[in-house]
């Protein structure tokens, strides 16, 4: 993706800040990363543009300048400035919201699942990193659980869906980890990233509050 | 069904690089089909990656799209684990732009670029739920076709294809598409695949080969001949006499995913009159057809703007020989000066200074590693390649690359030349070491990587008659220089291991009983052989012993002049006569300058089809053919763009 964006944005012919040094490529930050596969309606991106022609841009402009010249499906919904004190996304979001669906379980099993879920004070899991076998407890990283019903018609197998809440500080709580750790564990239909949350002094926005709409925007923010 | 998309998309999850089977590219057609139209099914026989670049189906792809009487669009093979998914579950293979099964279109065209790839081929066709021999195919049937530069000999698989075309596919597709057409129109009756077929040989450029009856005495072929009196006996190849006409790709295709040669590719010419006796597309794409250089620069300009690369290759056989190239180069670079940073590639770099003169032009920073090719080490040697560098060129090159801040330099050898010694082979460990030497009045640790590769022996060159070295004799000579540089400080060694080139020694030039043993070695699954990782030699030896077939006759054999080739009945334009004196040349150690810039040897090329050199400028290049400074006179032989021949072409 981050090459299809360096694409899009000379396309645009933004100004883009360049990095100095003998390859030079386009100042981009990208958030969180999404796993192959899965879906996302807010996805977000930092942008640096250069002076003085960053001044003179049309940022609400810029999701029509720019979605052309992404991939089918890449849709720029929102744009707006950010200072450039603020964190960088991955250091400021927290926590994610996810829709998952879950092939082969009604409704009301996975309700059975999710409540022994929320009720059990530890969830270790262990897996393999550089070779050595780590544990460790992904319940602090649930930060909620809700099943929504069953799939929608056309989903590709039958099944329900769950609508999760995942840290991703300060141990990122993956959706596969997620469903591995129900008894019994259970198997990954479709995955799509809803929102990402920024939590500031308990209250909790998404990285560019201003412009949402009932769909999660994504962002380019530029600095 | 179709469209697999449904049946498609759940197994994405499990497969590798599952951004290979979506499509969705930047400048890919919408298809719309339609009994009125012929549907192609332009496919490469290797992975997304690899296939998705290729040119020459880009190319197509665009003219068959603007034909309102055509539709196409691409196929690549799917890799191991998805083809598993594939096969469990009856889905077919499909085209990536609409995923549209296989078998629903009128013609699947493959681009056949390397001989280890037939087998992906196989494959591909039998994915599709087609037989695999052209024998055993019915009306319903798409016409299974190939192209490229492995197509100068297709007899190892010619049981496989229904027809084959040789040369550029530019006009000869949209001919081809209007005897498909009338067949389909006809509604594709009980019987008529050999009539379409019949019809189809008689375009210039298409071969048939089930339209041919192949005589053996013995072990020896005897002859090809017509099954027919209105079938020809032998088959040229198509050349596109002027490359303005075709601006293609318009718009090249831009993959969301990483691909080779992931950059704007623009074609500034075609052919090449070097006359490298080992370089098999140098001698069947001739003449040399520039493309004007205005053409070049609009293309270069729109397909930065509408990419959004930020490299742009200039490809050819040569591209330091295109008429004016250092203005050329100079206006690209000065028209990307205010706008983000642009670098500008050529893929082959002269072996010289002014091919160094050039890089230093374009690359104004990131100067890590220039390549060059010498091809071999010594000057006997380069006189019997016919590849006329002096040792003072390639040491002028080296020099003027560290002097201007290069810091690696890698040479590309080839080894299993004709006539080659030891001496041959230890003098590409001494040039390296010079050439090291040369650095360090530039640099602390200067590098100079030497690639080796094996020398596979091509139809249409003048080593088709070569019988090519032994695996074990191309280990020694790798272990040999190997052995010499160890204690060479600077140097490494890199080499190609030499068991594949026995295989592709074998269907480079075999004959149809090949064809066998390429659809045993399917069979047993041995696909993706380019692929070093899969390439299985003794499942090659073992289906060759199963057919009664001796590699080593058909590999490590020097062939005689009467010798009846297997590919006699096709025509590169090439006089077979022309092939067997420069053959001797070779063996005599006598060099052949550029015929760009000296009279004709009467190769066959032009006057066969009654076309020329088209170049841009009437100045050959400074330093001359090759760099040997050689007095090239004033009169040149050529067409010029848009001007009256000077001089004549023969």
């Amino acid at each position: 993706m981050a090459r299809c964006w360096e694409r899009a944005l000379r396309r645009a012919e933004l100004p883009v800040a360049i990095t100095e040094g003998f390859s030079p490529r386009p100042k981009m930050h990208f958030g969180l990363a999404l796993s192959t596969g899965h879906e996302s309606l807010g996805e977000y991106l930092d942008i640096d543009l250069r002076e003085p022609e960053a001044s003179a841009l049309d940022l609400g402009a810029l999701p029509e300048r720019l979605t052309p010249f992404l991939p089918p499906g890449v849709d720029v919904e929102t744009v707006s400035a950010i200072e450039r004190s603020e964190l960088s996304l991955q250091e400021a979001v927290t926590v994610c919201t996810w829709r998952i669906e879950i092939p082969g379980v009604t409704p009301e099993e996975l309700e059975v699942n999710v409540r022994t879920m929320l009720n059990a004070s530890t969830l270790p899991v262990t897996r393999e990193r550089k070779g050595k076998t780590v544990s460790d407890d992904i319940r602090p990283g649930i930060i909620s659980l809700r099943v929504v019903g069953a799939t929608a018609t056309d989903a590709p197998e039958q099944g329900a869906l769950l609508e999760a809440e995942l840290a991703t500080q300060p141990r990122s709580v993956r959706p596969s980890e997620l469903l591995a750790a129900f008894d019994p564990p259970r198997n990954e239909g479709r995955v799509c990233r809803t929102h990402q949350w920024i939590i500031t002094d308990g209250a909790r926005r998404e990285p560019i509050p201003a412009h949402a709409t009932s769909r999660a925007p994504a962002e380019a923010g530029a600095r | 069904m179709t469209d697999v998309w449904p049946q498609l998309e759940p197994l994405l999850a499990n497969v590798a690089k599952p951004a290979r089977y979506i499509g969705l590219e930047d400048g890919a057609r919408t298809p719309h089909h339609s009994p009125d139209k012929v549907a192609w099914l332009l496919s490469y026989p290797d992975t997304y990656e690899i296939g998705l670049p290729n040119q020459g189906l880009q190319i197509l792809y665009e003219i068959l799209n603007e034909n309102p009487h055509a539709v196409a669009e691409r196929a690549y093979a799917p890799w191991t684990d998805l083809e598993g998914l594939l096969r469990d579950r009856n889905i077919p293979l499909f085209s990536i732009d609409s995923h549209r099964p296989a078998g629903l279109f009128d013609l699947i065209g493959f681009n056949l670029s390397a001989e280890l790839t037939y087998t992906n081929l196989l494959n591909m066709v039998d994915l599709a739920g087609v037989p695999v021999r052209s024998a055993e195919r019915r009306p319903e049937h798409p016409l299974i076709v190939a192209g490229g530069h492995c197509t100068y000999n297709p007899e190892p698989i010619a049981d496989f294809l229904d027809i084959v075309v040789l040369g550029d596919g530019e006009e000869v597709i949209t001919e081809i598409n209007e005897v498909v057409r009338d067949w389909k129109k006809s509604g594709r009756t009980e019987g008529s695949r050999e009539h379409v077929l019949r019809e189809l040989s008689h375009i210039v450029g298409v071969y048939v080969p089930s339209m041919y009856v192949v005589t053996y005495e013995g072990a020896n072929l005897v002859a090809v001949t017509p099954r027919y009196s209105d079938v020809p006996e032998r088959v040229e190849k198509r050349t596109v006499a002027d490359l303005a006409e075709f601006p293609y790709p318009k718009t090249q295709l831009v993959p969301i995913t990483e691909v080779v040669h992931d950059r704007l590719n623009v074609e500034v010419f075609r052919g090449c009159t070097r006359g490298c006796r080992f370089c098999q597309a140098g001698m069947i794409t001739r003449p040399v057809r520039e493309r004007p250089a205005e053409q070049v620069r609009t293309m270069v300009e729109e397909g930065l703007r509408r990419t959004g690369y930020d490299e742009v290759a200039l490809t050819s056989l040569s591209t330091a020989d295109f008429s004016g190239i250092e203005k050329l180069v100079g206006d690209i670079v000065q028209s990307t000066d205010d706008g983000p940073p642009v670098s500008v590639s050529l893929p082959s770099l002269r072996v010289d200074a002014f091919g160094v003169g050039i890089a230093t032009q374009i690359q104004r920073a990131r100067r890590t590693g220039l390549t060059f090719a010498p091809e071999a080490g010594t000057w006997r040697m380069r006189q019997v390649i016919n590849k006329l560098i002096r040792e003072e060129d390639l040491y002028s090159a080296v020099e003027a690359a560290y002097a201007n801040g290069w810091r690696r330099v890698k040479l590309y050898f080839l080894t299993g030349l004709p006539t080659e010694t030891d001496e041959d082979t230890l003098g590409i460990a001494e040039l390296a070491r010079n050439c090291v030497q040369l650095g360090k009045a530039h640099t602390k640790s200067p590098s100079v990587t030497v690639s080796v590769g094996g020398f596979v022996p091509k139809p249409f060159t003048p080593f088709q008659w070569f019988g090519q070295n032994t695996v074990e004799e191309l280990r020694r000579k790798i272990n040999l220089l190997r052995d010499d540089t160890r204690k060479s400080h600077g140097v490494q060694v890199k080499w190609h291991d030499p068991k594949a080139t026995l295989v592709e020694g074998i269907m480079s030039r075999g004959d149809r009983r090949i064809g066998a043993v390429i659809e045993e070695v399917w069979r047993q699954g041995g696909t993706f052989q380019e692929w070093n990782e899969r390439f299985d030699l003794d499942l090659w030896l073992a289906a060759m012993a199963s057919h009664g077939l001796d590699p080593e006759w058909f590999t490590y054999r020097h062939r005689t002049e009467d010798e009846v080739l297997p590919w006699d009945h096709l025509s590169a334009g090439l006089h077979k006569d022309f092939l067997w004196q420069d053959w001797r040349d070779s063996l005599a150690e006598v060099g052949l300058p550029d015929c760009r810039w000296t009279p004709c040897y009467d190769c066959g090329a032009c006057t066969g089809y009654s076309i020329e050199h088209i170049v841009a400028s009437a100045t050959p290049p400074a330093g001359g053919s090759q760099g040997t400074g050689q007095d090239l006179g004033t009169s040149v032989p050529v067409t010029l763009l848009g001007r009256a021949p000077v001089g004549t072409a023969s």
